[in-house]
């Protein structure tokens, strides 16, 4: 089952929204249901569109500077919620370990992403990106066996940190507090994102890599560096989503391949490499979702699937992103 | 004298030898060999219609199982839902999945690299989730297991035959049908229709200018590919006794693709041997461990650094060399 459709409340059942009109007896009251309905089918949608932000930035970073399609995205999200509960099971004692679990999953992640850039993936830079892709894919497989042999195939899950337990009322429906923190948490990576590459030196050195690579090696710039710089960047933001969908998601085998897909579909609906572009494509992939339930129940799968091939056909470069 | 035997070997119709020599697997092998054959025989159509995107035309699609999958669903669904004889069922596989190709290729040729690649992938994850939903017709989650066999009684009349079994009659049935295929797409990749697909490949912008139609070419392969990989999904659905959306999943277009790579996608016969070894080893590695992916995923990145062109073109190579030096040693 897909991220956002886990969590909307109303996925599981798949029921139409009229069934929840009829119930509330008098009009006023069933108007009042329809919208805290609606409401919470919305914000179910953001939460699911929120964390594929925080998941698709890191993919859509690689692909905009080493025009790299990273099959293994995925994978890193996955090691980062395993690495995640295993260091919530290394620290039990400690009342709030969710955090410091969360740093060290993605940094861990950051620390593999870096061995792999180093190691093996940099020697495919010139070659066709069918080499590339084959590639990724090859670590998809090594690394989801990988998981498997630490870690059992077996359910794992982590309960939400103390300070943000509970939940908020608002229009009727229950908003859980961590739910709203990563709505708080994924636009702000959205800003800090934007301002590095727009405001500083770095940023600017990796917006001029992902124009014209040669002429900036030519210019005496480290462009290995650049690259390798960012892929850490894209493996740490990999782990820390998976680190923070712990608490919303139980740890299973095979979330790799399945949030890939959607990953995909994210960056491609706001453009490939286009950062906030991948922003509003989670936005919009999210409720597409959330109420593609709605209104064709059973289909809003295919739904998304059709949107990006839509988005494809008409603008291969994204809604927000610009011809390559 | 080297040059002489070199072209006497060619003469031999190896491919005709291989062709009799497999007809006998199932009075020579095992029932589990002929198992195995038939599967490699059927994956082996699969990979090859792939190449002639992959290898000949230069196109890297990451959604060739849509087309199987389609060719396997219609297949399925006429013979078990509406009783069609095999004979109506495995022609109309391959006509549905051409459709289908048609239709997703007319957009998906208007893009190139890695948009192609992407733009393949939605389309088998569309087929995916219908496949995996649409519960009336294929059953959704379920799948359509207890897929009859063809009738193949007619076999009992002819000498020899008789006393097969039924799983030996249809692994000789598929080896009949992908061996004409495999002629037929070899026929394709080796006429002039085939010889500006590779055109294509090497340099898209200088067959446009002298006046190829690249798109329009382009869209022919990706239809032809699209059915014959829809015939090997139709012969995979029988084999398997039943049609899941599983099959459809995106990754296993990456499966086929690395077959196609292991063997060689230079060479016509690559994709095959490529199935024969990844089979072969398939069957070896999971008697000792059950983490076969992850010997799959070391075996791919040792190709891919390693060997990219594959076990033929390795062996092509290593052929190459040794004539050179001898030929060398001649003179």
């Amino acid at each position: 089952m897909p991220l956002a459709a886990s969590l909307c409340p109303q996925a599981g059942r798949e029921r139409s929204p009229r069934s929840a009109r009829v119930r509330g007896g008098t009009a006023p009251e069933a108007d009042r249901m329809a919208a805290s309905f609606l409401f919470s089918q919305f914000m179910g949608g953001l939460t699911a569109a929120m964390f594929l932000f925080l998941i698709a930035s890191g993919l859509s970073l690689v692909f905009g500077v080493m025009r790299v399609l990273n099959f293994a995205h995925g994978s890193f999200y996955m090691l980062g919620a395993y690495l995640a509960w295993q260091a919530v099971q290394w620290l039990q004692p400690a009342p709030e370990r969710f955090w410091p679990a969360a740093l060290f999953a993605a940094l861990g992640v950051a620390a593999l992403g870096a061995i792999v850039e180093r190691c093996l993936l940099r020697y495919l830079y010139g070659r066709e990106e069918l080499y590339q892709l084959l590639f990724t894919y090859a670590l998809v497989l090594i690394l989801g066996d990988a998981a498997k042999f630490v870690w059992g195939t077996t359910q794992l899950s982590v309960s939400r940190p103390p300070l943000l337990a509970g939940g908020i009322a608002v229009f009727d429906t229950i908003v859980p507090v961590y739910n709203l923190f990563i709505m708080i948490v994924g636009p702000a990576i959205a800003v800090a994102g934007w301002l590095v590459l727009s405001r500083t030196g770095a940023g600017r050195m990796v917006r001029a890599a992902s124009q014209d690579r040669e002429m900036l090696d030519a210019l005496g710039a480290n462009v290995g560096g650049i690259y390798t710089g960012m892929f850490v960047v894209s493996s740490f933001l990999a782990g820390l989503s998976g680190a923070l969908v712990t608490p919303i998601q139980s740890i299973v085998p095979g979330m790799d391949v399945e949030i890939i897909v959607q990953a995909f579909i994210v960056v491609v609906i706001g453009g490939l490499g286009s950062f906030w572009g991948t922003f509003w494509g989670s936005v919009i992939y999210g409720q597409v979702l959330s109420f593609g339930i709605l209104i064709f129940p059973g289909f809003s799968l295919f739904s998304v699937f059709a949107l990006m091939v839509v988005i494809l056909v008409i603008r291969p470069w994204g809604l927000f992103g610009r011809p390559l | 004298m080297i040059r002489r035997r070199a072209a006497l070997a060619r003469h031999i119709p190896w491919t005709l030898l291989i062709f009799l020599v497999l007809i006998w697997v199932p009075w020579l092998g095992s029932r589990y060999d002929t198992f195995l054959a038939t599967q490699i025989a059927i994956q082996a159509l699969f990979a090859v219609s792939l190449n002639l995107l992959l290898g000949t035309t230069g196109l890297v699609s990451f959604g060739h199982v849509a087309y199987f999958g389609v060719g396997a669903y219609v297949c399925a669904i006429l013979m078990k839902t509406y009783g069609m004889p095999f004979v109506v069922a495995f022609p109309a596989a391959g006509i549905g999945a051409a459709v289908f190709a048609l239709v997703a290729g007319f957009f998906c040729v208007r893009l190139t690299k890695i948009y192609f690649a992407m733009l393949t992938l939605a389309f088998s994850q569309i087929v995916w989730a219908i496949c995996f939903k649409w519960n009336e017709v294929t059953g959704g989650d379920q799948g359509l297991p207890d897929i009859p066999y063809p009738d193949l009684d007619w076999m009992a009349a002819v000498p020899g035959l008789a006393d097969l079994r039924l799983s030996d009659r249809f692994y000789l049935l598929t080896l009949l049908l992908v061996a004409v295929s495999l002629a037929v797409l070899r026929q394709i990749t080796h006429s002039p229709f085939g010889r500006m697909l590779t055109t294509i490949r090497d340099n898209p912008e200088r067959a446009a200018f002298i006046g190829l139609n690249v798109r329009a070419y382009e869209l022919a392969a990706f239809v032809v590919a699209g059915a014959f990989a829809g015939l090997a999904g139709a012969l995979f659905g029988i084999f398997n006794r039943g049609v899941f959306a599983d099959y459809v999943f995106w990754s296993k277009s990456a499966e086929v693709m690395i077959m196609t790579i292991l063997g060689g996608m230079d060479y016509f016969w690559g994709p095959p041997v490529g199935t024969l070894a990844l089979v072969w080893l398939n069957q070896q590695t999971t008697s000792y461990t059950e983490y076969w992916p992850f010997v799959l995923g070391t075996l791919l990145i040792v190709l891919l650094y390693a060997f990219p062109g594959g076990i033929v073109g390795g062996l092509a190579a290593a052929f190459r060399l040794a004539r050179r030096r001898i030929v060398r040693g001649d003179a």
